[in-house]
């Protein structure tokens, strides 16, 4: 919940510019970017995830090292995982 | 894996290693605070600590939310899923926190509409899909998730949407690092900034430490050689007398926090006068209730809550692991009644908690798990 998810974002919703798909370790669900409005993210950017909603861009290499810090953590990844699995943000 | 590589290079760790130990004054012992979880966690997963020299000492802040929160708060949300049409949405970190009378999963399984969600969107999904109930949100957490508390509010007055509303617990870190510098029960030489935090609030809100304290701060990263450069950082700054705010995870904490945020967080909540936060009592001004113009959002107004506080249980010393005051394995349960499967108190519960990180990487005192900066799992 407090560490945020790397993401990479797949493509801005024409229709609801403040939602993005991203790809988070090959689950694809849709967040909200609206915390990013001064500098939106574009489809291939990664974006550091926390709750549904980006809260900040990263570059590859700091997704990367977030991700494999997240894996570590154990349990408490998978559950997050899981969880975003379940999430239906429209 | 060249990615990770240059965050974790055991040759780098080596010689940071060597120019912190260069850095000690003789016969001077240092202490420094890492505030935020995700760094104990760090800390522990790569023993961090065999890289320091003896005269270094790590202290773990309070900067786990789901251990903070008071247990009364817990009573007072079981009482509120309990009453009647509520569904009561809440993250998963949550669920398994115990209440003076069980935890969240303990309700759901004797049939208190208790959710899990990933994101407060998806509370507003519940709220929507059930407009003859009312939903309710536990929002908890620092400033990495009360502007997706703030934004979900926002999105529910656009929408109209009549029957969500917010349960408030948001914290912030600051007062909490000043309640710590103000205890005379420990005397800190220097502290770890949060990370995630600071990507909200950035790091001007920590210029007091040093201007009022005279103790420097580096808003630090949260890989193994994040931590040693930031500690070199500190130690460089007392060697040479400064005491300034210095951002070492630069890559992603932008000096100004992110304005967005910090803007939905003002449009939508206020600063409560003071707030009881486990361990540490009563702090001013360290917490967010809802906006009087979100009035009809605001669970604890719209429904009956006890507020009635609850002692911690005796044995459980999570008062002073939060402080820094204690040691994890010091505890007088650690490990023994309180493990993570069965958590008396709440740093055993989230994997934030020191004492969960302590715990899974085997780590009952100083000095007895080798180090693994480098080697892959």
């Amino acid at each position: 919940m407090c560490l945020g998810i790397p993401g990479e974002v797949i493509e801005i919703r024409a229709d609801q510019p403040d939602l993005a798909k991203v790809n988070v370790s090959g689950v694809k669900r849709l967040i909200n970017i609206g915390l990013l409005a001064d500098d939106p993210p574009a489809p291939g950017e990664w974006v550091l995830i926390h709750v549904g909603f980006a809260l900040s861009r990263i570059d590859e290499a700091e997704a990367a090292a977030a991700m494999e810090f997240l894996e570590g953590i154990g349990q408490a990844y998978e559950d997050e995982i899981a969880a975003l699995k379940e999430s239906l943000i429209e | 894996m060249r990615f990770v590589d240059e965050f974790r290079n055991a040759e780098q760790a080596q010689a940071l290693s060597a120019k912190i130990a260069g850095l000690c004054e003789p016969g001077r012992q240092y202490k420094f605070m890492e505030v935020c979880g995700g760094h104990t966690h760090t800390i522990y997963k790569h023993g961090l600590e065999d890289y320091l020299p003896e005269a270094i000492t790590l202290v773990h802040g309070p900067g786990c939310p789901v251990c903070v929160i008071p247990m009364g708060r817990i009573d007072d949300a079981m009482h509120l899923a309990a009453t009647d049409d509520v569904i009561m949405t809440s993250f998963g970190d949550m669920m398994r926190v115990p209440g003076s009378n069980g935890s969240f999963f303990d309700a759901k399984a004797s049939g208190t509409d208790i959710r899990m969600v990933y994101s407060p969107l998806d509370s507003l999904k519940i709220a929507r899909q059930n407009p003859d109930k009312r939903v309710v949100f536990m929002g908890i957490g620092f400033e990495t998730t009360a502007p997706s508390t703030a934004m979900t509010m926002l999105r529910a007055r656009a929408e109209g949407l009549g029957n969500f509303s917010v349960f408030c617990n948001h914290v912030t870190i600051v007062p909490a690092i000043k309640a710590i510098l103000d205890s005379p029960d420990l005397r800190l030489d220097g502290f770890l900034g949060p990370g995630h935090v600071s990507t909200v609030i950035g790091c001007r809100p920590y210029e007091f430490i040093a201007r009022d304290y005279g103790r420097p701060v580096v808003t630090a990263g949260f890989e193994p050689l994040d931590i040693l450069r930031s500690i070199y950082m500190l130690m460089v700054q007392l060697s040479e007398g400064r005491c300034e705010v210095e951002n070492q995870y630069s890559r992603v904490v932008p000096w100004n926090g992110n304005t967005v945020a910090l803007r939905a967080i003002g449009q939508t909540m206020d600063l409560r006068p003071y707030f009881e936060w486990r361990g540490l009592g009563f702090i001013s001004h360290s917490a967010l209730k809802v906006r009087d113009t979100f009035a009809d959002m605001d669970a604890e107004r719209l429904f009956e809550v006890p507020g009635v506080r609850v002692a911690d249980p005796k044995a459980c010393q999570c008062g002073e692991v939060l402080k820094g005051v204690l040691k994890p394995w010091e505890c007088k349960v650690f490990g023994t009644a309180c493990t993570p499967e069965t958590p008396i108190g709440t740093c055993m519960v989230s994997p934030e908690g020191a004492c969960a990180a302590y715990y899974n990487y085997g780590r009952m005192e100083r000095h007895k798990v080798p180090v693994t900066i480098g080697e892959r799992p």
